[in-house]
């Protein structure tokens, strides 16, 4: 089970990747990334007071969500937001932005 | 990565079964539609949004965007405008960002849709024809709902929920009033455009009471029991502006069954309250089209299916925004943007053929209590068994007894998400 467990995740990330066919109950890296920018600004690239995001590393942004969803890191509304989020929603995020 | 279980993995694959069905039987590919054409109605929050991001998902699409206004006034910030910290300027944009996209911005009122034929009619006279409609009309006003209240009413008392002249007409008024005056809003009933938005300008009213007209006073109507973030704007109310703002809900009478527009008079069950400056709120449904094209039901709003917001009355029509039935996620500006990008991705997809994907929503809300008092509610919605459902343990309110920082730190990034989500939409 564990082997099909790990088997299904490789292709679940494979196919995210590949911003294709989304299966269901998974959002594409897309429309995950999309609902940052609306505080973070387009591909997290603020306009304003809110924190830049584009182009920071994938270490750096999972360390950061991960710290707002288990308090490490103090936040104003990040860790409301970061908990609803999985660790593999957080990855793939942070992969996005890293690239932008 | 190893919490993927059998059952989840049975769910999975059977969801890839379905996904596959769908793209055969419940997504169908245009039809010899190179070029696909979308109207969209609406050019606020949800309407302006939808049209940016799928331009960015597939530029190939003809996009349409009718917007009866040539600049929208976000109703978000509006309470600042009225207040008087900031110009109507500053919450007004322009669609010259869109147009710069390619998308055709037609400045008039679409007044009827025909699904069968899949065309939208103008009150210009013309007639648009698309592959895939979405409306986006925010809501319209039940006048005469409460008596006395109808469309000309609001030239002497503004409702001012929908921002433009109205906000600037509630400006001037409060400017005009006397040191001393009582100033009267009554919200509506729920569902309605913005939950904390009455709160929030009853907050920045009383720091321009508290500045310029001290001796004031704001009285508050309403035909609920309690309000969005309550606990947060009592805090900052007895902190900020004591003595100055008087709550009355609706077991102790606060349900106003006449306006007396003449008498500048509120008349409850029980008493009668005048005002030297009212602000009366009038209940909301669907968008004026949407009502039109028959896509609203008993509630007054229209039923979608929540994972590509098409609509569940007539096929091919897309509704979004405050217009559309999206609970549990409230009627804000920020959740119609969210929403928009979901269809748009949804949309693009469905128009090549393809499976519209799984929806992801977040929402803030940010609510000035003064220039440097900002509170937050969020949440983060996911999607499970064909509905929107808010993700367990996401989401939920600034905390009570924050220190000043906290609440300056959240005003800053209150005009911050304003600054992001406005170049966003129109730069």
């Amino acid at each position: 089970m564990r082997h099909i467990g790990k088997a299904l995740f490789i292709a679940t990330v494979g196919v995210l990747a590949l911003s294709g066919p989304v299966m269901a109950e998974e959002a594409s890296s897309a429309v995950l990334a999309n609902t940052c920018f609306s505080c973070h600004g387009p591909d997290g690239k603020s306009a304003g007071a809110m924190p830049w995001i584009a182009g920071k590393s994938t270490d750096y942004i999972t360390k950061v969500m991960i710290d707002f969803k288990t308090g490490a890191m103090d936040s104003t509304v990040m860790q409301r937001i970061a908990k609803g989020f999985s660790d593999d929603e957080i990855k793939a995020l942070a992969q996005y932005f890293s690239t932008k | 990565m190893t919490r993927i279980t059998r059952r989840s993995f049975n769910k999975m694959a059977g969801a890839l079964g379905a996904t596959a069905a769908m793209s055969l039987a419940g997504y169908p590919r245009m039809a010899a539609a190179a070029s696909p054409r979308v109207v969209v109605v609406g050019g606020g929050f949800g309407g302006a949004t939808l049209a940016r991001y799928l331009h960015g998902f597939d530029s190939n699409i003809k996009m349409t965007l009718i917007e009866q206004s040539k600049s929208f006034v976000t109703c978000p910030f509006s309470n600042t405008v009225i207040a008087g910290m900031n110009k109507i300027d500053r919450v007004t944009h322009g669609y010259d960002g869109l147009r710069g996209l390619g998308i055709d911005v037609v400045h008039d009122t679409a007044t009827g849709i025909d699904p069968a034929k899949k065309t939208v009619s103008l009150k210009g006279g013309g007639t648009l024809a698309y592959d895939r409609l979405v409306l986006s009309p925010g809501i319209a006003f039940k006048w005469d709902a409460i008596e006395g209240y109808d469309e000309k009413a609001s030239g002497s008392i503004p409702h001012a929920w929908k921002a433009g002249p109205q906000t600037v007409l509630l400006r001037k008024q409060l400017e005009a009033m006397p040191d001393g005056g009582v100033f009267i809003i009554s919200p509506p009933v729920n569902p309605f455009r913005c939950p904390p938005g009455p709160a929030e300008r009853v907050s920045l009213v009383a720091n321009y009471f508290k500045t310029h007209k001290p001796r004031s006073k704001i009285l508050v109507l309403d035909p609920k029991e309690k309000f969005s973030k309550q606990g947060l704007f009592t805090e900052g109310w007895k902190q900020l502006y004591p003595g100055m703002i008087d709550y009355i809900n609706l077991s102790n009478d606060g349900k106003v069954v006449r306006v007396d527009v003449k008498g500048m008079t509120l008349h409850t069950d029980f008493a009668e309250h005048k005002g030297d400056v009212i602000n009366f709120i009038p209940p909301q449904k669907a968008g004026a089209i949407a009502e039109a094209a028959g896509l609203t039901n008993d509630s007054g709003w229209c039923p979608i299916d929540q994972r590509t917001f098409e609509s569940t009355v007539h096929k091919g029509i897309h509704v979004i925004g405050d217009t559309s039935i999206a609970s549990p996620m409230p009627k804000s500006g920020f959740a119609a943007n969210t929403q928009a990008k979901v269809c748009a991705a949804a949309l693009a997809a469905m128009l090549k053929g393809e499976d519209p994907g799984t929806p992801k929503f977040v929402n803030t809300c940010y609510s000035l209590v003064a220039p440097d008092y900002g509170i937050s509610v969020a949440m983060v919605y996911g999607f499970d068994q064909g509905k929107i459902v808010k993700i367990k343990g996401s989401g939920g309110l600034s905390p009570s007894g924050a220190p000043a920082a906290v609440r300056k730190r959240e005003a800053d990034y209150a005009r911050g998400w304003y600054d992001s989500i406005t170049r966003e939409m129109f730069a």
